[in-house]
């Protein structure tokens, strides 16, 4: 088979399974033609939090049954593909052993080439996919219009990443090999700190569906909870950064929602949920657009794509919306069913790396769990 | 027939068998180590497959073992076979890990009517199962698999690499002290068994523990 005569618009198979997603998407080119998703996300529920040894079991029994699906929706044959890619890092290390031996096996079966992907800038890639060949899953209006050109990132391009495994700020000059982390959290993602409040508030889990919807019902300054990183020691200055200067802390946070409760609770008085929820989203919102959008600024990053699960938040869309036009950076958020972990996303970059030239990574590499947004692809 | 069998249940290997090879071997591999599943497993059938000159339209069947073993390992092996067997459209089977052990000891001189098979499950205990044999037979399972401590085992010798680890505890038998569960004996079981008309297992993993999970506790109020 001749595998260059597909290398402008290449069929590539995604697979994903970092966190509780086990996700394959195809796509050709920047053509999304499905994005299979299943979750275990209901077998978390009771332990308020995802449990590496529940996802990797569901991992391992959802995965030739997605891929099946996957294959149907899209109507192509595993003989078609050009290339398969898969999340190698970061993420759960035993979760991202079954789909990274998944993949693996799907190329000594088909002897397709092989990317093994990192998670982060997948995200990424996922915004370089068109909404007009969206798949079933693409949801309605798929891609926003302010969606990217074909086939080219802009210039100046920033990701802000925000999800219940990872929260990040990205600046990507190059896609396939240039990616650089300009900030991220030191302690819990701003997802966690979500679920962790829901819990304390005895909402249900996930708790960032809780939280946005009873905090509209409350008073965002009845409270003032702490943004985390935000003293001066450690922003420092744009001529001379302090230590966290675009980086965020939530456990301080989490904290502090206790301590509040606690102190209701102690003075026999009702504890204000709403209000409490509506302060917390607030802090986090809050720190998270402010610290966002001064690394765009001193970056010189005027294109921003919001990707991960909380990018379903509506007040950290709507607030970063505000601030990033205030700013001149324009605002792409893919639509919610490509932001949350998918195998659409692996499949998107994967064909990035094929159209780059980029060769593949074979069959011997190990996942790796902290795997930096330097690597783009192992 | 032709069997690939895998298993990656402390170590990772695979293994070729027909009933139409000299002892029913065609190739085989494994690692020593009980940690490289994911970068070992799959280049190592890749090449098992092409030292055999053999592809996946040869092969009549897959065969994993299923443990019990290590979580994360197990399942490294376990997806690959259903994998394989998903691309190649070609029938599925478990073996249970330890019978691989079971085996190479009916076949060795070392066989007593009666024992018991261990391995290493962490946390200080072992995974094991009892097993009978009767001449020219293959181990029949009387017992297991289980996971527990080497001092709570039956007053038995113990075979496998479970053994070794606790020999000051059970009656571990020296030849066999380090001894994993390997494809290659996994696959000639399943051979023999399949060729006797008997049944196998589905690739269900024998996991033997939950997940360390617990539900939270509701939380304590201040007052
Ligand atoms: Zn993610």
């Amino acid at each position: 088979m001749n595998r260059t005569q597909h290398s402008d618009r290449p069929l590539v198979l995604g697979i994903e399974s970092s966190c509780d997603e086990t996700g394959v998407g195809i796509v050709r080119g920047t053509a999304l033609l499905t994005n299979t998703v299943s979750s275990s996300m209901e077998e978390h529920v009771r332990f308020g939090g995802v449990i590496p040894e529940i996802a990797s079991r569901a991992h391992l029994d959802a995965f030739v049954p997605t891929l099946r699906q996957a294959l149907a929706d899209a109507d192509v044959t595993l003989e078609e593909l050009d290339a398969i890619a898969v999340t190698s890092g970061p993420g759960l290390a035993g979760a991202l052993m079954v789909g990274v031996c998944a993949a693996k096996a799907l190329a000594v079966a088909t002897g397709k080439p092989l990317y093994a992907i990192n998670h982060l800038v997948a995200h990424v890639g996922v915004g370089l996919l068109q909404g007009g060949a969206g798949g079933p899953d693409a949801g309605p209006g798929s891609l926003p219009e302010s969606g990217l050109p074909e086939n080219s990132l802009p210039e100046n391009l920033g990701a802000l990443l925000v999800s219940g495994g990872h929260t990040e700020i990205l600046r990507i000059r190059s896609i396939t090999d240039d990616v650089e982390l300009l900030g991220s959290t030191i302690d819990d993602a701003a997802g966690e700190a979500y679920d962790k409040v829901a819990r304390l508030l005895g909402l249900g889990y996930p708790g960032g569906p809780a939280i946005d919807a009873l905090a509209r019902s409350g008073n965002a300054k009845a409270i003032r909870f702490p943004r985390g990183l935000s003293q001066p020691k450690y922003m420092g200055t744009a001529e001379e950064p302090g230590p966290h200067r675009y980086d965020w802390s939530f456990s301080g946070l989490k904290t502090a929602v206790a301590r509040c409760v606690e102190q209701f609770e102690a003075r026999g008085e009702d504890v204000p949920v709403a209000d409490i929820a509506a302060a917390f989203q607030e802090a986090v919102v809050d720190v998270i657009t402010s610290k966002t959008v001064l690394a765009c600024r001193e970056h010189g990053i005027t294109e921003l794509l919001l990707g991960g699960g909380v990018a379903a938040n509506s007040r950290l869309r709507q607030l970063t919306g505000q601030r990033c036009s205030a700013a001149g950076i324009r605002l792409t958020v893919p639509p919610l069913s490509l932001c949350t972990d998918n195998g659409a996303m692996v499949a998107a970059l994967g064909a990035q790396l094929v159209m780059a030239g980029v060769a593949p990574s074979g069959i011997g590499f190990a996942p790796d769990s902290s795997m930096p947004v330097t690597t783009v692809s192992a | 027939m032709l069997i690939l069998a895998i298993d990656t249940s402390a170590v990772a290997s695979a293994a070729l068998v027909s009933d139409d090879a000299p002892e029913s071997v065609v190739a085989s591999f494994a690692t020593e180590d009980t940690r490289s599943h994911a970068e070992v497993l799959a280049p190592g059938i890749e090449q098992l497959m092409a030292e055999a000159g053999l592809d996946g339209a040869d092969v009549d069947a897959i065969v994993t073992g299923v443990g019990p073993g290590p979580f994360t390992g197990l399942r490294s092996g376990i997806v690959t076979a259903r994998t394989l067997a998903f691309v190649w459209n070609k029938p599925l089977y478990g073996v249970m890990s330890l019978d691989a052990i079971a085996l190479e000891v009916a076949e060795s001189t070392d066989a007593v009517p009666e024992f018991i098979v261990a391995t290493d499950a962490r946390r200080k205990e072992v995974y094991w199962a009892r097993y009978t044999l009767a001449d020219a037979q293959l181990p029949q399972l009387l017992d297991g698999p289980h996971v527990g401590f080497a001092a709570d085992l039956p007053d038995l010798p113990v075979y496998g690499a479970g053994a070794g680890i606790y020999a000051d505890l059970v009656k571990a038998v020296p030849e066999f002290s380090s001894r994993q569960p390997e494809a290659l004996s996994l696959g000639q079981f399943a051979l023999a068994r399949l060729d006797a008309g008997e049944a196998l297992l589905d690739s269900t993993p024998l996991y033997l523990r939950e997940s360390d999970a617990r539900v939270p506790g509701p939380r304590k109020r201040a007052l």
